[in-house]
């Protein structure tokens, strides 16, 4: 288990290829410490919300409805307020996605560079339509808003790294490292 | 991720100054550069007399807003019946705006040590770092300075042995602009939806926890350590007597050199154009430029002999928001960069307020429609119209933020919305 200091435990990248999916979030040593140290940040239990969906999207790849039962009750919550928290932010996946979450930015100054052509060239090289899970489990594609690297249009996220200055030419060299990454578990 | 042309411009960089070197992440390296001098100047004083110093430097809030920040300080109580909080904003997400997460990839110790002095001239014993979700590298790099000054004894209990002890906790949000704004941050950082809600209560009396709560932005509070160490007059040195300092600008769009570059506040805005980013490339002309992200006012070509301060930028109709020029050269089509822009508003909003829920939303499909040869004459004045129901009448500015670009693309580029409509009315 890799140890993790109080400070930064409720900063811990989510979004990740290596997925290691518990039945129960909190029975192990793992999450039982998560779960304590985020506590342990916060005058209110409540606060510790966000960190636990972030923990529950990085071991499984997603939040399925029961972690968000579970973590309600570590948190004295209720199921429909832990949803309702979880259903307003754009990163936590409320269905499974693929191995590589390809997120594209499309806003305004990736917009000036044309990135809807990238955008379309990786729903075309994935095979995938928006949003949806490729056959294999690998790939998930979708739209971004302004990912915040707007000097290096265009920008494009997988998981917890950033891809800059993509053009419809290099996408399959994105898809090529990513694939490599794969192999080389 | 390469790193671009900026911060070797002859100007006095401050701020950008170990951009580029990845030994000055680590403690050591940072330690031979000054590191933590502010710091350590800052437990031999009064909470007060920090505040002092930050207020006569001139230094003005980053995120957008430019409110003074040495002032803002002196708005949390000076008694303390119990907790009192400092939020690091680096949830930067205004579209244009990369210049927190060059701070937090390359000087993570700057912003740390910033937040402590600012922690104690509020008298805080807890700051929150809230970073974006999406910056997981560059949260990698801080979370890693975070556990070094630990363990070096800068943040903690009874820091540099002074008795003054202080936590830092970095927290990452989830993917969503509105925890930017500093009620919807807090909201968020208690465990909610990125909820804004209506001021008064001020963050100063009731912030997160309910208690007293300061919120700051990265480079708001990257500026602190060198104005304690250097002094007021050492800062005033760059910038204009309202304007004081250096800023951190964000280039995109159609330009030869975008990327970041820290420039003295003050200098005209075509040199930032034209002389720092050279221009738009292939020897295209400059149509329009949104000179402080997208919530700003667009300019034309020939508006941008303009000074780069806040009252500069706001005389020319416009504001300097976050420093992020966002350049369209003579082939954009207006129409449907002002449609993108609404697009990212109208995803946006939280929802709370009818006008911003329904508005922003409204626009963007107006917007298509005329992007896609499908509308109407009477279309430009209901645009008008919403411009006038969207400001001014929701609990935060999201909804204003839309009609600044939206009413400058109106006024400025009439002719091209009505080319596209081709007499339909």
């Amino acid at each position: 288990m890799k140890k993790i200091h109080p400070a930064v435990v409720a900063a811990q990248p989510f979004q990740v290829a290596e997925r290691r999916p518990v039945d129960r979030l909190f029975a192990d040593e793992e999450g039982k410490d998560r779960l304590e140290k985020a506590l342990s940040r916060y005058p209110e239990k409540k606060a510790a919300l966000l960190p636990m969906l972030a923990y529950a999207q990085e071991r499984n790849g997603w939040l399925s409805p029961g972690a968000m039962e579970e973590i309600a009750e570590a948190l004295d919550l209720t199921p429909a307020y832990v949803r309702s928290v979880a259903t307003f932010y754009t990163m936590y996946a409320k269905r499974p996605v693929g191995r590589n979450w390809i997120q594209v930015c499309t806003c305004i100054s990736c917009h000036l560079h044309g990135a809807e052509e990238v955008f379309e060239a990786f729903l075309e090289q994935t095979g995938t339509r928006a949003g949806e899970v490729s056959e294999d489990g690998e790939w998930t594609v979708i739209e971004a808003e302004c990912l915040g690297a707007c000097g290096f249009a265009t920008v494009v996220q997988v998981n917890d790294r950033y891809f800059e200055n993509v053009t419809p030419d290099t996408v399959p060299e994105v898809l090529a490292e990513l694939a490599t990454g794969r192999s080389e578990e | 991720m390469g790193y671009p042309h900026s911060h070797d411009l002859e100007v006095g960089t401050i701020l950008s100054r170990h951009f580029g070197d990845p030994k000055a992440r680590e403690l050591k390296s940072w330690l031979t550069h000054g590191g933590y001098e502010g710091l350590k100047k800052a437990v031999g004083m009064e909470p007060s007399e920090i505040s002092t110093v930050v207020k006569d430097s001139g230094l003005r809030g980053r995120g957008g807003a430019g409110f003074p920040t040495g002032l803002k300080w002196t708005f949390m109580p000076q008694e303390k019946k119990g907790p009192h909080y400092l939020c690091c904003n680096a949830d930067e997400s205004e579209p244009g705006a990369f210049k927190d997460r060059e701070i937090l990839r390359w000087t993570p110790h700057l912003l740390i040590e910033g937040c402590l002095i600012a922690a104690r001239a509020i008298r805080a014993e807890h700051v929150y770092i809230y970073v974006r979700g999406e910056y997981f590298p560059f949260t990698s790099i801080l979370n890693d300075a975070v556990v070094e000054a630990y363990d070096a004894g800068y943040i903690g209990e009874d820091i540099l042995g002074s008795g003054w002890s202080c936590d830092l906790t970095v927290h990452i949000g989830a993917g969503a602009y509105i925890a930017g704004e500093e009620t919807g941050l807090m909201s968020s950082l208690v465990g909610g939806r990125a909820e804004p809600r209506i001021k008064p209560p001020f963050p100063a009396q009731s912030g997160v926890f309910g208690r007293p709560t300061t919120v700051n932005n990265v480079e708001t509070l990257a500026a602190v350590p060198m104005i304690l160490v250097n002094g007021p007059s050492w800062y005033r040195q760059w910038g204009t007597e309202k304007s004081p300092g250096t800023k951190l600008w964000c280039c995109s769009g159609h330009l030869e050199r975008p990327g970041n570059y820290e420039l003295p506040l003050g200098i005209p805005l075509k040199d930032v154009i034209y002389d720092v980013c050279g221009g738009a490339p292939n020897g295209k002309k400059v149509k329009a430029v949104i000179p402080g992200g997208s919530s700003t006012a667009m300019l034309t070509a020939d508006e941008l002999d303009v000074e780069t301060t806040y009252e500069g930028l706001q005389a020319a109709g416009s504001s300097l928001g976050t420093a992020s020029p966002i350049v369209m050269d003579e082939d954009t089509n207006i129409v449907r960069a002002t449609r993108r822009i609404a697009d990212f508003y109208a995803h946006e909003s939280c929802g709370q307020c009818v006008q911003c829920r329904e508005g922003t939303a409204w626009v963007a499909r107006i917007l298509k429609r005329i992007e896609d040869g499908e509308g109407r004459l009477s279309d430009i004045d209901t645009l008008y119209d919403l411009c006038e129901q969207l400001t001014g009448r929701t609990i935060c500015v999201l909804a204003d933020s839309v009609v600044f670009p939206l009413r400058s693309s109106l006024d400025k580029f009439r002719d091209e919305y009505e080319a596209l409509i081709g007499g339909r009315a």
